[in-house]
């Protein structure tokens, strides 16, 4: 454990991992580029941003047919919140997101530890870790609603062979949503354990240096130094994670679609589901109800978490 | 620094893109003496693609002046979204497939598309067909493919092996499935691996619940009667009641559609409650047993079913398409049922019940099911499918039934939960009473 690996030390030269911000003076920013050079980005910005989004929270207070719309005021609001599948798909949508993001931020961190260790094929691990992040969401869905598949799939075959029982994983409506995390969980902690790593190496060697002959053992540098001073990454994994599982919706579509029934419902699926019956106006008050939840749930967590990394 | 080199960049390529936005423009007007149209298949599925192809150029033979060009779409809701979308935004083809009934008129014919109530044709069409792709004002769309019924699919040569009849009370279906159950046969086939499967139960019992009360639909749409009441319950307690008494195949969460009917073809499973357009894929899939599928209406408490029937889809012309076009695109639509036009029907698809146009003829193999579908129309015990009656239906229906079907929710509670379903439907039409 405590040979100094060589290829580390290279990176810690090589990364700073707190650039002091250069002190801006109070004088007004002066850009690089000539006014005019902006002007594409902005038009493109307006077109496709700022007036789409605006047109959506006009259009939220409308019941809109695609071919005409009425003003109805909160009435898509009000009819947003008393939909009977609204308070499950909310809660299902909590404890996606906590459950995804939890699990991210802890098997993370330990294959982060793991592959920045000194490891046979430690290459080669960590490209496997990383592998299915670049598979598309969609392809990841499928393919894992094959090898879930209670009757012909290859996971209950091979536990059928050593007499395990075989659930039906997306079928089972205790289940499904459980099973859904897992395969988020499997897509996406290749990324974790790549900021996780990205943390790890940018702690000073010095300080492992310095801890151990001062007397610390493992389990000690893992807890007064390691965690501490990967908080950063640790604050970017939750971040990530827990905005994506609020927002998530692809995989949950491909597998269950929400279903059965309800019991894996969230509210994009919910959202995309008044969407798809045309009820459009409906439907882009749903997305405003989802921005600002979002925006409530993590404008506290990123400030709180930020915090933390500055106090450091 | 780079500013001059950066502007002449950007101009290029802005050039660029404009002069290839000029060339997309420029293609689509066509060359003079011949007039070119789209039309646009009813899916992107090989059927529906293959229609639409061979419906082209059988007309383009007819017609050597015009070229069709085909454009295929989405099935299902994102189907339904884009026609709306391209109907709103104007950029509609000249002809287009689609549905009839409810989902026609969420399409606001009167606004969006050409009458034609006064083609030479119109008078040959059925009168119920009429009702569902028109409103108030005039007719909108001519008849393409078959009209189909839902109900129960069953296998004959299981029936004739235990000795079985055509039930025609529920309890009669009950007690039969439990004959099949006990010969080791499954009775009834549930496929929620595709969860539309779901509703067949509610959605083709319902021409017993018109029987039962004529006025149901109206009263439906004017916030009046309601699921979970009888008769339009007894769908509900009948995907429950098949549920609890263990007479459904043990994959029935992740069964799909087209493996079911393998199952029913082959005698592995004795009964399908589906709709018999479905027939198609065994044609496909197992094309020595179609004949041994057979077709009857859900059984119903009173002894006498009645058979649902479902339109078939239509063919429509937008607003937005005029002149030289308008013309074309009227001849196309008439073709589609002229000899010619039927002969392709007939080909390309696999007919699943009675034409709902006078000039279409089913041809002499079509599948056995069609008799008895025929029986149903000759003995006047049929009924239109809600769809056709009201424009009201609600688009959490068959995840509803999930949940009753796999025993999550009671009947009584799904229909409750379905009553609540529509109210968003119904708000969204503008429909008074809600």
């Amino acid at each position: 454990m405590s040979t100094v690996n060589p290829s580390a030390a290279v990176q810690v030269t090589d990364i700073k991992p707190e650039i002091p911000p250069l002190k801006t003076k109070r004088h007004p920013i002066k850009s690089h580029y000539p006014t005019w050079f902006f002007i594409p980005v902005i038009a493109l910005y307006v077109v496709f941003f700022a007036i789409p989004t605006f047109s959506s929270f006009y259009f939220s207070l409308t019941r809109w047919s695609l071919f005409d719309s009425k003003f109805i005021g909160f009435g898509n609001f009000v009819q947003f919140f008393q939909d009977p599948q609204l308070y499950t798909s909310f809660t299902h949508t909590l404890v996606y997101a906590v459950i995804t993001s939890g699990a991210k931020v802890l098997i993370g961190f330990f294959l982060a530890l793991l592959l920045t260790g000194p490891i046979v094929a430690r290459g080669y691990l960590r490209a496997l870790v990383f592998f299915p992040v670049l598979i598309s969401t969609i392809g990841v869905g499928i393919m894992w609603k094959s090898l879930l598949d209670p009757f012909h799939g290859m996971v209950n075959a091979a536990l059928g062979f050593f007499g395990l029982p075989q659930p039906g994983w997306f079928t089972d409506p205790n289940l499904a949503l459980y099973s859904i995390a897992g395969v988020d969980i499997w897509k996406g902690v290749g990324i974790a354990t790549v900021i996780f790593m990205a943390g790890f190496v940018a702690i000073p060697n010095e300080y492992f240096e310095a801890a151990r002959i001062d007397g610390a053992g493992s389990w000690k540098i893992l807890r007064q130094i390691t965690i501490p001073l990967s908080k950063g990454a640790t604050a970017t994994v939750i971040i990530l994670s827990l905005i994506g599982g609020l927002r998530s919706f692809d995989i949950i579509w491909v597998t269950t679609g929400g279903g059965p029934g309800f019991t894996s419902d969230v509210l994009a699926s919910v959202i995309y589901k008044q969407y798809q019956a045309g009820f459009y106006g409906l439907s882009t008050a749903g997305n405003v109800v989802l921005f600002l939840l979002v925006t409530v749930i993590m404008v506290p967590v990123s400030y709180f978490l930020n915090r933390k990394t500055v106090e450091l | 620094m780079f500013s001059r080199t950066t502007a002449t960049r950007i101009a290029a390529t802005l050039g660029g893109v404009a002069l290839l936005g000029a060339t997309l423009v420029g293609c689509s007007s066509g060359a003079s003496g011949t007039t070119t149209i789209t039309l646009m298949a009813g899916g992107n599925d090989p059927a529906a693609t293959k229609t639409a192809k061979d419906f082209a150029a059988g007309f383009e033979k007819a017609n050597p002046t015009i070229k069709v060009k085909v454009d295929t779409r989405p099935g299902g809701t994102d189907g339904d979204n884009l026609v709306k979308t391209r109907l709103s935004t104007g950029s509609m083809d000249d002809v287009f497939l689609y549905n009839s009934g409810s989902l026609f008129q969420a399409l606001h014919a009167d606004t969006q598309l050409q009458p034609l109530t006064d083609e030479a044709w119109a008078k040959d069409v059925t009168d119920d067909f009429k009702k569902t792709v028109s409103t108030s004002k005039a007719l909108y769309g001519a008849p393409v493919g078959t009209s189909f019924n839902g109900g129960i699919m069953y296998n004959k040569k299981v029936y004739a092996k235990l000795g079985l009849t055509v039930p025609t009370t529920w309890d009669q279906f009950i007690s039969n499935s439990e004959k099949i159950k006990a010969a080791g046969i499954t009775p009834v086939l549930v496929s929620y691996g595709d969860t539309w499967t779901s509703q067949l139960f509610v959605l083709a019992d319902f021409a017993n619940v018109s029987k039962q009360d004529p006025s149901w639909a109206d009263n439906y749409t004017n916030n009046k009667a309601k699921y979970v009441n009888p008769p339009a319950l007894a769908g509900f307690t009948h995907t429950q009641e098949i549920f609890a008494k263990g007479l459904m195949n043990k994959d029935y969460a992740s069964l799909t559609n087209v493996n079911a009917l393998k199952e029913l073809a082959t005698g592995k499973a004795a009964q399908y409650p589906m709709i018999t357009a479905v027939i198609g894929n065994v044609v496909q899939s197992n094309p020595g047993q179609v004949n041994d599928i057979g077709y009857f209406a859900i059984p119903s408490d009173s002894g006498e079913p009645q058979a649902t029937v479902w339109e078939p889809g239509g063919a429509y012309i937008p607003k937005t398409t005029t002149g030289d076009k308008l013309t074309a695109a009227k001849k196309l639509v008439a073709f589609l049922n002229s000899p010619a036009g039927c002969a392709i029907q007939n080909s390309a698809a696999v007919p699943a019940g009675p034409f709902a146009i006078s000039t279409c003829k089913l041809p002499s193999d079509a599948p056995a099911l069609v008799a008895d579908e025929q029986k149903y129309q000759d003995a006047k015990q049929t009924g239109l499918a809600l769809e056709f009656l009201s424009p009201i239906k609600g688009p959490n229906l068959e995840k509803i039934l999930v949940q009753v079907g796999s025993g999550i929710t009671d009947a009584k509670a799904g229909a409750a939960l379905y009553d609540n379903d529509v109210k968003a439907q119904a708000q969204q039409l503008g429909i008074a009473g809600w």
